[in-house]
């Protein structure tokens, strides 16, 4: 499903993502983890094309986009519907309603039919556990509440990955499992899913590989079990030991 | 002196008190003929022009970037009295003759579009970068981010200080009666040549300049409960 390729992605001097190689099955699910700076969420932008990679090749879904050449507006738009991202901080816009931040991707971008769409969004939120809140503003919205409308949203799209960028280390402890239950249902729906987080337990029960990044780097990799409990790079092991300090596992 | 005499002397009190019933008439023509709408029109038209300005400003097009920047340096490092003189005395010497309404048009409008650019500008870069991402990855087009997206929630922010530019607006309407545009204070002035009762008739028009100013606040703060619906406070 995804397939990519010498990934490369510079910020002037800076060198954010220095060749990173994968390969993801439709199905699985991918958590990314590594220290702050390490280029995570440069990567998730980079295969939505938010960022503009440098070099490197990425298939998603059958398309292919080479960054090592120009691309117009129309190759980047078509490329970006094959995936949807979900924010840190939602990212929801504040003056439409959960339903309305849900129906702006399939009716005022993708132009389909407004009935249609408006009964797929329903059940979208539906699917999401907030049925009751299609006319709720995001502000009259609990963290945990806006994260699951801001998934909504990232699915209406129909994209066939998912990408997540640390979607709950905004919120209070006693909201994450809201949004990770949503989380692992879609992850047994067979969504192809890339997430970065540092929540071991979601890692645990739904990742079918998981990634250590660190310095624009795929590190180690491997099935959960094997990255947690049997880390083979010194690095890892300093880093889960420094998030095991802090986290409850 | 001046209370001193009006109080003491009936007659000239009843004629004051004639002379203000007769001009309040023709003020108020004056004010909805051209007052208001040389205001509304140069608004609308300042707007449009801020919009544009303000986008070209944060465009990534250097030479647009330019043209913003100087337009908006020179419109505002310049007194409006001697723009508006400009294009109504001014540029009849090179062949360029235009009416007094429309002079006042182009002088208020291109004013208005400066100084109103700067807040749309402002209001447009307080917008979190997050909506811009959002909007990105939901395949908005840059047109559909700014009219869905941005420019709603940057209009919010502008509300306030976009209600002074109008007001301000308003009240400088007064500098066109120097290029002949027979508003409210052209008027009373007018009035005030046949009668030498200026204080009464600069009165008459403040007054009439405050309400109408009062009444726009009033507008401006059941537009800024309408815009606060979807914030938090
Ligand atoms: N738009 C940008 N311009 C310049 N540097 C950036 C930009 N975005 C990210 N970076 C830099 O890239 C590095 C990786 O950032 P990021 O991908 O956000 O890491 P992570 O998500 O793993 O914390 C950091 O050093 C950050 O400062
Ligand atoms: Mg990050």
């Amino acid at each position: 499903m995804i397939s990519i390729k010498n990934l490369h992605k510079s910020f002037g001097e800076l060198e954010v993502l220095k060749g990173i190689d994968l390969d993801v099955e439709k199905g699985q699910t991918i958590v990314v983890i590594g220290p702050s700076g390490s280029g995570k969420t440069t990567f998730l932008r980079c295969l939505n094309i938010l960022e503009k990679p440098s070099d490197g090749t990425v298939e998603i879904g059958g398309l292919v986009a080479d960054f090592s050449k120009p691309m117009s507006k129309k190759q980047i738009m078509a490329f970006r519907k094959q995936s949807a991202m979900v924010f840190q901080h939602y990212n929801l816009f504040p003056h439409m309603t959960a339903l309305d931040n849900i129906l702006e991707g399939p009716v005022t971008v993708q132009k389909k039919d407004k009935a249609e769409a408006k009964q797929k969004a329903l059940a979208l939120l539906e699917k999401v556990g907030l049925s009751d809140k299609a006319d709720s503003y995001p502000h009259q919205l609990s963290g945990g509440q806006q994260q699951r409308v801001g998934i909504a949203r990232a699915l209406a799209l129909e994209p066939k990955v998912m990408l997540f960028d640390e979607p709950t280390s905004a919120l209070d402890p006693e909201l994450v499992g809201e949004v990770l239950q949503v989380m692992k249902d879609l992850a047994q729906e067979g969504m192809t899913m890339v997430v970065v987080t540092h929540e071991m337990r979601f890692a645990k029960g739904a990742a079918d590989e998981v990634l250590f990044m660190d310095s624009g780097r795929i590190v180690e990799r491997g099935t959960p079990d094997a990255v947690f409990n049997r880390p083979q790079e010194e690095r890892t092991k300093r880093f889960l030991n420094l998030i095991q300090d802090t986290d409850t596992i | 002196m001046y209370l001193n005499s009006i109080f003491s002397n009936p007659e000239r009190l009843e004629r004051l008190g004639d002379i203000a019933q007769s001009s309040f008439l023709p003020l108020i023509e004056a004010a909805v003929q051209f007052t208001l709408p040389l205001s509304v029109i140069s608004f609308i038209l300042g707007l449009f022009l801020a919009v544009v300005t303000a986008l070209a400003r944060i465009s990534t097009v250097r030479i647009l970037q330019w043209i913003a920047r100087v337009y908006v340096s020179i419109i505002r490092g310049t007194p409006l009295l001697v723009q508006l003189f400009i294009l109504f005395y001014g540029l009849p010497t090179i062949g360029v003759t235009i009416d007094p309404f429309p002079a006042a048009v182009i002088g208020f409008s291109l004013n208005v579009g400066a100084y109103a650019s700067e807040v749309i500008r402002a209001a447009i870069l307080s917008i979190p970068k997050g909506q811009w991402e959002a909007a990105d990855t939901i395949g908005m087009s840059y047109s559909q981010t700014l009219r869905r997206v941005i420019l709603p929630q940057a209009s919010r922010v502008s509300v306030p200080p976009l209600s002074n530019t109008f007001i301000s607006l308003v009240k400088d309407t007064s500098l066109a009666a120097l290029i002949l545009v027979t508003e409210m204070f052209r008027v009373a002035q007018q009035i005030a040549a046949t009668n030498y009762e200026f204080l009464l008739l600069y009165g008459q028009a403040a007054l009439i300049y405050w309400v109408i100013c009062f009444l726009l606040s009033l507008v401006q703060g059941q537009l800024e409960n309408r815009f606060d619906r979807y914030v938090s406070r």
